[in-house]
C-alpha cells in the first residue's frame, strides 16, 4: 500500500494557506522552471538554490539556507518527478493529489451525493465542498500531458453544474490526450438539457460509469436508498447514449444484487445493449459497507454460478463486459478471462497465504481495507503454469486501460486550513 | 429466481440513516399495465407478450390477477413482469421510455430502407425443377437475357436506396449463364461505390454447372458470394431438380468443394426447397448438409406456387405435414447439438432472435410491415419491377397484381410508391389486419401480402384459413414448449438468438 499523506516539519515556508506544487528529481532545472516546482531530495543528491522549495525524507529538513524546507515522513519517499504535492502549512501536512507514475489517479471532485448507497466506499458529507474544485483547477495544469487515464469520482460529480462542464473543458484544454472516466449515478443526465450540455463538455477520450442494481426499480432504489432513483439513472443513460457519451455500466456485487443478477444482465442485453461495457465489482468493504457488511456480504465462492450466467448473457450479447476486484481463486475458471488486475496500485494488496501463489502475477489482489471481510474461498494455486497451456488470465483491460474501483487520490478529508 | 423482496428478506435489519428493502417494496396494486397481448400456450398456460416481444409466462389465475391489479408486489412474477415492462408503478417515464425504444430498434429495416437488390440476369437455365415457374430451357439469348442498358438502369436505381447496406443478387434461371452481366454489373457497382462508399455485396444464386475457373477468379477479392440449392441427398434432390444428363447433386457438391477450395468455406451458402417428396426425409436432409460441411440449414416451407396458386386452393393438411416434418427435424439437430455437434436451424434462429433479443432481423419473409419492396425488390431481366421474388412468379402465371413498373420507363419514385406496392404493404401492416392485430405472437410474425394474394386473392385472407398463420403459429409455440420444457434446450436456443 502506498501512503499518500503525512504529516510533515518546515521551515521558511512563507504561505499560511495550503499550496500546490510539482516535484521533480532534476536539481539541474534552470531556474525558470526550478523556481515553480519542488525539488525531492533522496538520500545525499545535491540541493542547488532557485528552487520553490526543497522536500527531503526522514529527520532533519535539507536544502539551502533561507529556502522553504519540507521533511516528510519515508513513508512518502516514493514521491518523484511529475507528482504533485498540497501542502498545508498551519497543519503541518502533506497530500499526494497526482503520481504521474500511476495508472490510477482519481480526482474526487465533491463528497455530496444525492445517493446514499448501503454499500458506498466513500460516504457522503452534506457541507459545502466547493473549495475542492477551486485546488482542482489549480491541478490540471500540473498533471503531465502525456497521462494517459484520469478518473473523477465524487460524491456525485454532477451535483456541480456547470462547475463540472468548466472543470472538463479545462481538462480538455490543458490534457488533450488523456482519457478521462468519471463516476457518476447518472441521475441527473435524466434531464435533456443537462446531458447535452454535458455531452458538448467532455473531454475526446470520455467514459461515464454507472451503477444499475436491479432490473426494476425496488431493488436499486433500496440500494441506493433513494426512491425515483433506479428511473431516473435508466432515462439519465438513455439520454447520454443519445447525445453520444458512452457509457459503462457498474454492478457492485452484493447481497440482494448476485439473487437476481441474471435477471440484471438480461435487463441490460434487452434495454441498454448500445452501453459500451459492463463491469462487475467486488465489493471494497470500507466506510458504508463496513458499517453494513453482516446485511451486504455475499462471498464470492456462494455466487460464482450467478455470475457465471449474468457474463454468458453479456458476452453472448457481445457487451464488454469485465470482472473486477476479485481474486483468482474464488472466481470459476471459465471466467478467468473477463477478470481485470484492477485494484488500484496504491491500494492492492497481497495477503501472506498468497506469497506462495503461483498466478499471483495475473490476480487482481485484495483491496489493502478488505482484510476486514474475505472469501472463505482464497487459496494460493501451487501447480506451476506450463506456458504452452494457454490458460493464464489474459486481462481484457489492457487494451484500453482503465481506473476501476471508487478510489481517490489526494482525499482532502475537511475544510484546508 | 428470486424477488428483490425474497432476496433481502432474510437478513438482520439495517440500523441508524438505512431503510430497509421493504420500504422500498411497491404499495399493494399500485401498478398500471403497458400494452401486451396474451395467448393460450397449452392446458392452464398462458403466453404474454409486450410490443418489444418480450414475453412471460402465467397460469390463468395469475393472469387474472395481472389484469385485476392485485398481483403482490412480493410474487415471483411481479419484478419479471415490471422489468420486462408488461406492467409500471409510481410516474416515471423509464418504462415507456426504453419500451419506445425497443420497438423503434426492432422496427429498424423500415429506417434502413431496401438493402437487397435481385437483378435477373436471365431466364435461360438447364434445369427444370418442379417447383420453378420461371426458367426457360431455351438458347435463345436475346430474348430471355438482361441487357446492358436495363442493368444499368438496375443499377441506377440500385444506388438510390438510402441503405448503407447494398446486397445485390443475381438470380434466374442459372445466373451464371450470363455471367458477362454479371462481370459487367459488378465493376459497373464498384465504380459507382467508390463515390457512394456502401457495404456492397454480391451473390450469386446458381446451380453452380456453369462454375469455372474464369468465374472463381474474379470473385477472388471481392465480397462476392454463391448461393445454391441443396435439397437433401442425391436421390431426393434430383427427383426435385431434373437436368439433361442428370446428376444436379453431383454439381451441387462438387461446385461447392470448388468454391470453399478456393475462395473460402464462408463464401457459398445452400437452400434447400421442401417438396412433397421431402417430407418424409427429415434426417436424410440434415444429414446431407452436416455430409457436405454445413453448421445449418434452413427448413423452408412447402411453396403454394404452381397448382396452388391455379386452384387458390392450399390445404391446412400440407401445412401440418411440413410442421411434422420441421418438428421431427428440429428434434433430431436439437439431439445432435446435445451430443456436441454445432449446427443450427435458421428459420428456428431468426424466430429466436425475435422472441429473446433485442435486435431486428433481416429476414424479408416475415417482417411487418411487410418487406416486400422496401426490404427487398427485382428486376427482371426485361426492366420489370416486382415487389418480391414470389411476386415475379406470380407474373409468369400471367397475374401482374405487384409489378411496380418498368425500369426504362418509370422513375424510383413512381416505382416506389406504385399503388401496387403501397397497398398491400399499408392493408396488411398486422396491428391492423383482423385476427393478427391482438394476437399474442405478432412481435415474432410478419405479413405477406403476397402469398396471401396468391392463395386466397385478398392481400390479407383470413386467419383462420391462413397455411401462413398456421405454420407460423405451430412453429411458435413447438419452439417456446422445447424452451420452456428443458434447460439445455433454453441454452441452445439463446445462443442461436444471440449468435
Amino acid at each position: 500500500m502506498i501512503v499518500l499523506s503525512a504529516k510533515i516539519a518546515h521551515s521558511g515556508v512563507t504561505a499560511t494557506e495550503p499550496f500546490l506544487a510539482r516535484c521533480t528529481d532534476n536539481s539541474e532545472l534552470p531556474r525558470a522552471l526550478a523556481k515553480k516546482q519542488f525539488l525531492v531530495l533522496h538520500d545525499n543528491s545535491p540541493a542547488p538554490p532557485g528552487f520553490l522549495g526543497y522536500l527531503s525524507f526522514g529527520q532533519d529538513a535539507r536544502g539551502p539556507v533561507g529556502s522553504q524546507l519540507v521533511s516528510a515522513p519515508v513513508t512518502v519517499s516514493h514521491l518523484s518527478e511529475g507528482d504533485v504535492i498540497r501542502i498545508n502549512p498551519a497543519k503541518s501536512e502533506i497530500r499526494v493529489l497526482y503520481r504521474r507514475g500511476s495508472n490510477q489517479n482519481y480526482l474526487l471532485v465533491t463528497e455530496r451525493c444525492n445517493n446514499y448507497c448501503v454499500m458506498c466506499s466513500q460516504p457522503p458529507k452534506p457541507a459545502n465542498d466547493d473549495y475542492i474544485m477551486d485546488e482542482l483547477f489549480e491541478l490540471i495544469p500540473l498533471v503531465d500531458p502525456n497521462t494517459v487515464e484520469l478518473g473523477i469520482t465524487g460524491g456525485e460529480p454532477t451535483l456541480l453544474g456547470e462547475r463540472l462542464f468548466s472543470f472538463l473543458r479545462h481538462i480538455r484544454c490543458y490534457l488533450p490526450r488523456t482519457a478521462v472516466h468519471m463516476l457518476s449515478n447518472g441521475r441527473r443526465f435524466q434531464e435533456s438539457a443537462f446531458a447535452s450540455a454535458f455531452a458538448k463538455a467532455i473531454p475526446k477520450d470520455f467514459m461515464v460509469g454507472i451503477p444499475i442494481y436491479g432490473d426494476e426499480a425496488n431493488l436499486h432504489d433500496f440500494v441506493v436508498q433513494a426512491h425515483g432513483a433506479f428511473d431516473e439513472t435508466v432515462l439519465g443513460i438513455l439520454n447520454l447514449k443519445r447525445f453520444g457519451v458512452r457509457v459503462e455500466i457498474r454492478v457492485v456485487l452484493q447481497k440482494g444484487v448476485v439473487e437476481r443478477l441474471p435477471e440484471i444482465a438480461e435487463f441490460i442485453r434487452r434495454n441498454l445493449l448500445f452501453v459500451d461495457r459492463v463491469a462487475l465489482m467486488g465489493l471494497e468493504t470500507i466506510g458504508f459497507a463496513r458499517a453494513n457488511i453482516d446485511q451486504i456480504w455475499a462471498d464470492p465462492i456462494d455466487y460464482g454460478d450467478q455470475l457465471k450466467k449474468a457474463v454468458v448473457k453479456l458476452d453472448s450479447a457481445r457487451i464488454r463486459t469485465s470482472i473486477y476486484n476479485h481474486q483468482l481463486c474464488v472466481l470459476p475458471k471459465e471466467l478467468w478471462r473477463f477478470s481485470v488486475k484492477s485494484i488500484s496500485d496504491w491500494k492492492n494488496e497481497y495477503l501472506d497465504a498468497c506469497r506462495v501463489c503461483t498466478r499471483l502475477g495475473d490476480c487482481g489482489g485484495v483491496f489493502s481495507s478488505s482484510p476486514f471481510r474475505l472469501s472463505r474461498g482464497i487459496k494460493p494455486f501451487l501447480e506451476p503454469i506450463h506456458s504452452f497451456v494457454d490458460n493464464r488470465v489474459v486481462p481484457v483491460g489492457v487494451a484500453e486501460p482503465l481506473l476501476s474501483d471508487g478510489c481517490l487520490s489526494g482525499v482532502p478529508a475537511g475544510r484546508g486550513s | 429466481m428470486h424477488t428483490p423482496h425474497q432476496a433481502l428478506a432474510d437478513r438482520s435489519p439495517f440500523k441508524g440513516k438505512f431503510s430497509g428493502p421493504s420500504a422500498f417494496v411497491d404499495k399493494l396494486q399500485a401498478y398500471r399495465l403497458l400494452p401486451f397481448d396474451f395467448e393460450r400456450l397449452d392446458g392452464d398456460r398462458y403466453f404474454l407478450t409486450n410490443m418489444a416481444g418480450e414475453f412471460v409466462l402465467a397460469s390463468r389465475p395469475e393472469l387474472q390477477q395481472i389484469v385485476d391489479c392485485s398481483l403482490s408486489p412480493v410474487d415471483r412474477l411481479y419484478a419479471e413482469l415490471k422489468a420486462k415492462h408488461f406492467i409500471e408503478s409510481g410516474n416515471s417515464l423509464a418504462a415507456p421510455e426504453l419500451l419506445a425504444v425497443k420497438v423503434r430498434t426492432k422496427a429498424d429495416f423500415i429506417r434502413r430502407f431496401t438493402a437487397l437488390h435481385m437483378f435477373v440476369v436471365t431466364l435461360r437455365c438447364d434445369h427444370s425443377c418442379q417447383y420453378c415457374q420461371v426458367s426457360r430451357q431455351s438458347e435463345d439469348r436475346i430474348a430471355f437475357d438482361m441487357s446492358k442498358d436495363t442493368a444499368a438502369a438496375a443499377l441506377d436505381f440500385t444506388f438510390k436506396s438510402p441503405s448503407p447496406q447494398i446486397k445485390i443478387e443475381f438470380q434466374g434461371g442459372e445466373s451464371l449463364l450470363n455471367f458477362d452481366l454479371i462481370r459487367f454489373i459488378v465493376e459497373e457497382a464498384e465504380a459507382r461505390n467508390s463515390i457512394c462508399g456502401k457495404d456492397l455485396q454480391f451473390v450469386a444464386a446458381s446451380n453452380l454447372v456453369p462454375l469455372s475457373d474464369e468465374i472463381l477468379s474474379f470473385a477472388e477479392g471481392r465480397p462476392f458470394y454463391f448461393s445454391t440449392s441443396l435439397d437433401g441427398p442425391r436421390d431426393l434432390h434430383n427427383r426435385n431438380r431434373p437436368r439433361p444428363g442428370g446428376d444436379s447433386h453431383n454439381f451441387a457438391r462438387t461446385g461447392i468443394k470448388r468454391v470453399r477450395d478456393r475462395l473460402g468455406i464462408a463464401r457459398v451458402s445452400a437452400l434447400m426447397t421442401t417438396t412433397a417428396d421431402s417430407l418424409a426425409r427429415a434426417t436424410d436432409i440434415v444429414d446431407e448438409y452436416l455430409d457436405a460441411g454445413f453448421t445449418g440449414l434452413f427448413l423452408r416451407p412447402l411453396s403454394p406456387y404452381g397448382f396452388a396458386i391455379k386452384t387458390r386452393q392450399y390445404y391446412n393438411y400440407q401445412v401440418d405435414q411440413w410442421l411434422e416434418f420441421y418438428k421431427s427435424a428440429l428434434s433430431y439437430i436439437i439431439r445432435l447439438n446435445e451430443s456436441g455437434v454445432r449446427f443450427q436451424e435458421y428459420y428456428t434462429a431468426l424466430i429466436l432472435r425475435k422472441m429473446l433479443t433485442p435486435h431486428p432481423t433481416g429476414y424479408v419473409d416475415l417482417q411487418n410491415p411487410s418487406g416486400i419492396g422496401i426490404s427487398a425488390i427485382v428486376f427482371n431481366y426485361n426492366g420489370k419491377v416486382f415487389a418480391s421474388d414470389e411476386a415475379r412468379m406470380l407474373a409468369e402465371m400471367d397475374d401482374e397484381r405487384f409489378a411496380l413498373g418498368n425500369l426504362t420507363q418509370n422513375t424510383y419514385e413512381e416505382i416506389m410508391l406504385s399503388p401496387n406496392l403501397v397497398d398491400p404493404i399499408q392493408v396488411s401492416v398486422l396491428e391492423s389486419v383482423p385476427m393478427c392485430s391482438d394476437c399474442a405472437f405478432r412481435p415474432y410474425c410478419g405479413s405477406d401480402p403476397v402469398f396471401h394474394y396468391a392463395t386466397t386473392g385478398d392481400f390479407v385472407g383470413h386467419k383462420k384459413f391462413s397455411p401462413f398463420c398456421r405454420r407460423h403459429m405451430g412453429m411458435f409455440k413447438h419452439i417456446i414448449g422445447l424452451m420452456e420444457s428443458s434447460a439445455s434446450t433454453r441454452e441452445l436456443f439463446e445462443a442461436w438468438a444471440w449468435n
